[in-house]
Formats: structure tokens, C-alpha cells, sequence
């Protein structure tokens, strides 16, 4: 070829596709979407773990039928259908969980419900699923969906850790812990989430 | 040749000498009675946890300068004062664990991620205590009582509590005098007040020492006379007209003034020179919020304390009262619009 294709034109292979929402594009630490479960139940590790992977879930299914409807569904009502396909996992995920345990449905509470106005699932549904294919739509779903889990752990962890000195209910220091009690209190999430945001910053400006 | 004979820069051309490490000392200066006469009423246990209050903020100061690549700032003497602040705020018997983490988060938090000295919002020492008091609000609420006759020889065991471990407590703690009032009902007498015979924070027992202090900084032209001034007389006129109203349910102005933080608060806190406005109305307005305020939370609300919340909150707008203000510019009349 005679023709170099210039550096930001190189082809986005399909591990990119995965990788990019693990970590340069991570949902909470980089696009810092979806602030209102991130903050609210990271609580606890398992509450993050249970919360992550449920939008995860949602993530995944809505952007495979975005991207199945991607040529039907007419420009102007995109948004409404949109939601009305989210909300139908959301439902689906809402009684699963109910179903598994009902101890944590009611840890998680109306965050559950509230998965519809993740701005993380509409705007990956905006911006990627209704654009691409629906092989690429799933790659981009796990990426961003498994990112949002990671960071959602990583506060839950810290906070837990501190706030109850346990992780995933099990003891991590001796008896007689102080717990730190504003780390459970919503203070400690914003505290926790900026800590992480100056942690992930310094990592990936490093690298750059 | 002409660069030795002239020497080019930027107004003001003719300084006084007070810079900031001065000034800073000088604070130091009137807090050291206070925190010797804390160390007479309450003993080593209040020296080690204003000691190790100080050596948090100062090691954090350091660290964060070293890790940003700047030049160490802890000779100017902030760091010191932020220490001493912060463990004159804590109970005497806090653990020591505790109070460095306080020493540290009071300059990270409240200090460096604004970026340094001078860009602070609110005041460090403040900060600190107010996260300490969210993590912890057992330990910061659990008083020792004063002038006990075994304070030079033993220390407490809840000071010497493990890192990350709770402390445990081997003296029934003394009620402080606002705690008393507002639970109990129980009036202490101002005479007692004014000279810190009684249980508290560190710092906030011998109102007339925090004074001298103020007096002193104040006659070396190094803090606004008008805060404490505003404080102290906006906290003494609410009190008192609640007083005249009701004298069974609201106690005396005098007992307002002398109890709790004010006196230290109002001198020592709200004073500082970066989270406070500039202009004189300025002053008067952000200290006359932070004098209703504490009788507003000691009266009405939940806790039996609050300065600490009053000046942080008015730390909060300083701004934006300055931007209310603003200064006439000269040779245009109150009606010019200014261009």
C-alpha cells in the first residue's frame, strides 16, 4: 500500500471493543456515568457485586435488541423504545432478583427500578448499539457492563472494608474494630469515589 | 551593570515584614498558653493527642509537597497550626491513632486538594474535626473529666488505643457543660467556665487565656478584631433576647459565650485569613452568621455543640459575601454604575 492510513484510523479490533470499557473508557472512573447507584448501594462489597452485575445484565440484553431493531425503529421515537426495552429487563432483572434472595432486594431497593435511567445503558444504546452490529453490541455490553461491576466492587470493597471491617460480610480485622462509620453514610461514597478517580487518573495520565 | 543597580518588579514596592510564616508563628505563639493550660487541666493525655494531631498534619504536609514535586512548605508554620487547632478540638483522652489520621486527612482534604495554602476553602482543622466526628462519633463525644489527680502519672488506655482498634475507656467520662444543659438541664456556673475547670475538648476550657491570645494577635495587627468581635457579640445578643423571653428555658449569654468552642472558635477558627472574606462589612456579616448560627444549633438543634458547623458553613459563602460587598470606587458616587 501506497497510502498509510493515519494512526487514528487504525482498525478497532474486537478485543478493543471488550478492553476499552475494562479500563481506558471505564463507565464510573472515566466517563463518570450512572453516579446515582455507583454512590448509593456500594455500600457493601456484595451489594456492589449484586448491583453491578445486574445492570450488567441489562446492559447486555438491551444493546443486543437495540442493535437487532437498529434499522426499524424510526429516528424520532429512538429514545421512548429505547427505554421501553430497558425497562422490560429491568422488570425481568427486578423479579429474578426477588427471587434469589429477598434480603437483598430489599438492600438494593428502588436502585433496582432505577436501572432504567442509568445513563450508562441509554447512552451505550445511543451511541454504540444503535450504530453496530450486534456481535460488536455484545463485546461493547460485556466490556462496559464488567467495567461498571469492577468499579462498583472497588468502592463497595473500601467501604466495607472500613465502614464494617469485613469483606463480603466475612471478618477481615481482629475483634474490636473501629468501624468508620462515615464510610457507610452516602459522605463516604463521594469520599471513596474521588479517592479512586485521583488513583485511576494518576494511573492511566502516567501511562499516556 | 543596569541589572545591578535596578531591581524590576511589580507593585507594592514597600513591604511592612509581615509575611506569612510570621504571622503563622505569632499564632503559634498565643495558642501555646492554651495548649499548656489544657496540658495542666487534663494532662499528658492531652499533650500526646495535640502532639500527634500536629505531627499528622505536618508529615502530611510534607508527603503531599514531596509527591507533587514542590518544594516542602511545613517552615511556614500552617501545617503547626492546623495540628495544634485540630487537637485542642478533640476530647483529651482521644485516641491517638485517631488524631493523626485527623492531622492527616484536615491538610489532605481540607488543604492540599484545593491546592495548598491560600486556595483553601474551609479551614483544615475543621475539616479534620468534622470528619473525625462522622468516622468516629463515639470516641469524639466520649469527654475526660478535668483535673483528675492522676493525670501527670498515668495514661489513659483509650489514648493508647491500637491503630484501626476501638479504644476503651477506664474513667466515666464527665458530661461537658453544653451536653449537660441541653440533656440534663443543669446550668454550670460561669465562674467555672472561665477558667476550664470543667470537662471538654482540649482547647476549649479557659475562655480567659483564648482572650490574652486574641489580644495579643491583635495588637500585633495579625488577625481582624472585627470576626471575633462580630462572633462574640451577634452569639451574646441572641442568647441574651432569648433569655429575656424565657430565662427557665434558655440559659443566660454568659454561659454561652464562656461554654463549648465559641471563645476558641471565634478566635482561633473563624480568623483564618483564607477561608474568611476581606472587606470589613464582610467581616462583620460572615462573623455575625457564625454567632447565630452556634446559638441556633446549641438551642434548636440535635447536637449539643455548634461552631464547628457554623464556621464551616460560613467558611462556605466567605465568597460570596464578598461579592455582595463591594467597595465604592473612588471618585464615583453609591449611584454611578460602576463601568
Amino acid at each position: 500500500m501506497t497510502n498509510n492510513p493515519p494512526p487514528s484510523a487504525k482498525k478497532i479490533t474486537s478485543t478493543d471493543e471488550f478492553i476499552k470499557g475494562l479500563w481506558r473508557d471505564n463507565p464510573v472512573f472515566v466517563q463518570v456515568l450512572g453516579m446515582c447507584p455507583v454512590l448509593a448501594v456500594s455500600n457493601t462489597a456484595e451489594n456492589a457485586l449484586a448491583m453491578g452485575l445486574a445492570t450488567a445484565f441489562v446492559l447486555l440484553m438491551s444493546n443486543i435488541l437495540v442493535s437487532l431493531l437498529r434499522n426499524f425503529v424510526p429516528k424520532q421515537v429512538r429514545i421512548a423504545s429505547y427505554i421501553l426495552i430497558i425497562a422490560t429487563f429491568v422488570t425481568v432483572t427486578d423479579y429474578a432478583i426477588q427471587a434469589i434472595s429477598v434480603e437483598l432486594h430489599k438492600a438494593l431497593g428502588a436502585f433496582i427500578s432505577l436501572i432504567v435511567v442509568n445513563c450508562l445503558i441509554l447512552s451505550r444504546a445511543e451511541a454504540f448499539a444503535s450504530k453496530n452490529t450486534v456481535s460488536k453490541s455484545v463485546l461493547d455490553a460485556l466490556g462496559m457492563g464488567l467495567g461498571f461491576t469492577f468499579a462498583l466492587l472497588c468502592l463497595g470493597a473500601v467501604r466495607e472494608l472500613l465502614g464494617n471491617g469485613s469483606l463480603f460480610g466475612l471478618a477481615v480485622f481482629p475483634e474490636g474494630f473501629q468501624s468508620w462509620i462515615v464510610m457507610i453514610l452516602p459522605a463516604g461514597g463521594f469520599f471513596t469515589l474521588a479517592a479512586w478517580l485521583l488513583v485511576i487518573n494518576a494511573l492511566q495520565t502516567k501511562k499516556a | 551593570m543596569l541589572k545591578k543597580t535596578l531591581h524590576i518588579s511589580s507593585s507594592p514596592h514597600i513591604f511592612k515584614g509581615h509575611t506569612t510564616d510570621q504571622i503563622m508563628k505569632n499564632v503559634v505563639w498565643a495558642l501555646l498558653p492554651v495548649v499548656f493550660y489544657s496540658v495542666y487541666a487534663f494532662g499528658w493525655n492531652a499533650l500526646l493527642v495535640i502532639a500527634t494531631a500536629t505531627l499528622g498534619s505536618v508529615i502530611t504536609e510534607h508527603v503531599l509537597c514531596r509527591l507533587s514535586k514542590k518544594e516542602t512548605t511545613i517552615a511556614d508554620y500552617s501545617a503547626v497550626i492546623t495540628g495544634i487547632l485540630l487537637g485542642l478540638t478533640l476530647p483529651p483522652a482521644f485516641p491517638l491513632w485517631m488524631a493523626f489520621v485527623g492531622g492527616a486527612l484536615g491538610i489532605a482534604l481540607g488543604k492540599y486538594i484545593f491546592g495548598g495554602l491560600g486556595y483553601n476553602v474551609f479551614n483544615p482543622a475543621l475539616v479534620a474535626r468534622a470528619v473525625l466526628q462522622a468516622a468516629f462519633p463515639v470516641a469524639i463525644t466520649t469527654w475526660h473529666p478535668a483535673f483528675l489527680p492522676d493525670r501527670f502519672s498515668e495514661v489513659a488506655s483509650s489514648v493508647l488505643a491500637l491503630p484501626l482498634m476501638q479504644p476503651q475507656y477506664d474513667v466515666i467520662s464527665g458530661a461537658t457543660p453544653l451536653s449537660a444543659f441541653k440533656f440534663e438541664g443543669y446550668t454550670t456556673p460561669a465562674s467555672e467556665l472561665a477558667f476550664g475547670l470543667v470537662s471538654g475538648s482540649a482547647g476549649e476550657t479557659c475562655a480567659v487565656i483564648i482572650i490574652l491570645g486574641g489580644i495579643y494577635l491583635i495588637a500585633r495587627n495579625m488577625m481582624n478584631w472585627r470576626i471575633p468581635a462580630a462572633v462574640l457579640l451577634s452569639a451574646f445578643l441572641l442568647s441574651g433576647a432569648l433569655y429575656l423571653v424565657n430565662s427557665e428555658l434558655y440559659p443566660s449569654p454568659v454561659f454561652m459565650l464562656f461554654s463549648g468552642g465559641l471563645m476558641l472558635g471565634a478566635v482561633f477558627m473563624a480568623t483564618d485569613m483564607v477561608s474568611s472574606p476581606i472587606t470589613p462589612l464582610g467581616l462583620w456579616i460572615y462573623g455575625a452568621i457564625i454567632g447565630v448560627l452556634t446559638i441556633v444549633i446549641r438551642v434548636w438543634g440535635g447536637l449539643p455543640e455548634g461552631v464547628m458547623y457554623s464556621i464551616l458553613l460560613a467558611n462556605a459563602i466567605s465568597p460570596q459575601i464578598d461579592r455582595l460587598i463591594k467597595n465604592r470606587v473612588y471618585g464615583t458616587t453609591p449611584k454611578m454604575k460602576a463601568v
